[in-house]
């Protein structure tokens, strides 16, 4: 069972995530980052979804680790929507936002058969498919936070180039940037000392916090209106 | 192998965005004027040095706090921890990073400073309310 540490970072994350929408409907651009939007309401749907589900079936059961395993994978591919249509935002002025959703379509269908690929190989002797299913969400959500890490650096990189000045945006997809590179390098963490796993684990949900705490500032300290020079945030020494 | 791959990519990738991210923090202050009296508070009146982050941040912390800023004001530290470190270590063989650190350092000075001009002026209004009858 989590310890009361964990149960107060668990809360805190789902206020901060509940506070980022609020933050957006008060500045008027729940509509204009809708997905980002629909990533944070689904985030506190599911954490009081997981936290019921904990309270009636306990930590060890099935149930609440199917539900854990399954509502993470849901919310990675909303995730990977919602840096989809920063992608959009950034790139509306070329038109190609047609290009950008048929782009990350392809892209989450071959993560998925990549995934597939993954988990058919490790299974040698035949095994309930129920099993193998399970095992196909947790590497494909696992797969998603990577490419998500290297989709945000694109996308950072198009920022820089096509001279983006929104403080909004920049400051949303460079906190999506720390976000997925703290969760791939503690998930790269874990598999390579896997004796010390516990400490990694702990980590997740600290990790999870910045996200909505990075969101929410961005919404309640800068308005649309804010601008910033993009080549002032390089890291390039002058 | 594939673990060790995401592990270097994943922390290069972090301190490329980190750093950006407190750029991007330190922009938004960049901005904003300094008054004479915080300026003279300070002691920076003759503009802002690399090492003056430390003795700033210590006079924000007499003022009352303002909770809006604890996390920004948090990540900038840990920011001009990193600058440190890399001033001490990376910088002795790239003498061209020392002097860049240097820069960000003065520019954390800085924001510590803008946040210490809010702060005296939150502690004023604070002041004048409880003084009202």
């Amino acid at each position: 069972m989590p310890g009361p540490l964990q149960y107060a970072v668990w809360f805190l994350c789902t206020l901060l995530e509940a506070f980022v929408v609020v933050c957006a409907i008060k500045r008027s651009a729940f509509r204009r980052y809708l997905f980002l939007n629909i990533y944070m309401s689904a985030e506190v749907l599911a954490s009081m979804v997981r936290f019921e589900i904990l309270h009636k079936y306990g930590f060890q059961s099935l149930t609440y680790a199917y539900f854990y395993y399954y509502s993470d994978a849901l919310l990675t591919i909303l995730l990977f929507l919602t840096l989809s249509s920063l992608y959009s935002d950034v790139f509306s002025e070329l038109n190609a936002e047609r290009y950008v959703q048929m782009g990350s379509v392809v892209l989450l269908a071959g993560t998925a058969l990549f995934s597939f690929a993954v988990v058919q190989q490790s299974f040698t002797t035949v095994q309930p498919s129920g099993k193998i299913f399970f095992h196909f969400v947790l590497e494909t959500s696992q797969n998603l936070y990577f490419v998500g890490l290297v989709l945000t650096y694109i996308l950072w990189a198009a920022v820089l180039k096509l001279r983006e000045t929104r403080a909004r945006l920049i400051q949303l997809v460079l906190s999506l940037g720390v976000y997925f590179s703290l969760y791939a390098a503690n998930y790269a963490l874990r598999n390579l000392y896997p004796s010390v796993e516990a400490i990694f684990v702990v980590l997740n949900p600290l990790i999870g916090c910045f996200l909505p705490f990075a969101w929410a500032y961005a919404f309640w300290k800068l308005p649309e209106e804010a601008r910033l020079a993009p080549a002032q945030l390089a890291v390039t020494s002058r | 192998m594939t673990a060790a791959f995401i592990l270097v990519c994943s922390v290069g990738f972090l301190l490329m965005f980190f750093v950006s991210y407190c750029r991007s923090l330190l922009a938004t202050s960049s901005t904003v004027a300094l008054t004479q009296e915080v300026r003279e508070v300070a002691g920076i009146a003759n503009g802002i040095s690399p090492d003056d982050f430390h003795r700033v941040l210590q006079l924000l912390q007499l003022c009352p706090d303002r909770p809006e800023e604890r996390g920004r004001v948090r990540t900038v530290s840990a920011y001009y921890g990193f600058l440190g470190l890399v001033r001490s270590t990376l910088a002795v063989a790239v003498p061209s990073l020392k002097s860049w650190a240097d820069r960000e350092r003065a520019q954390c000075g800085y924001f510590a400073a803008v946040a210490l001009g809010r702060r005296i002026a939150f502690s004023r209004d604070l002041l004048a309310q409880q003084m009202l009858p």
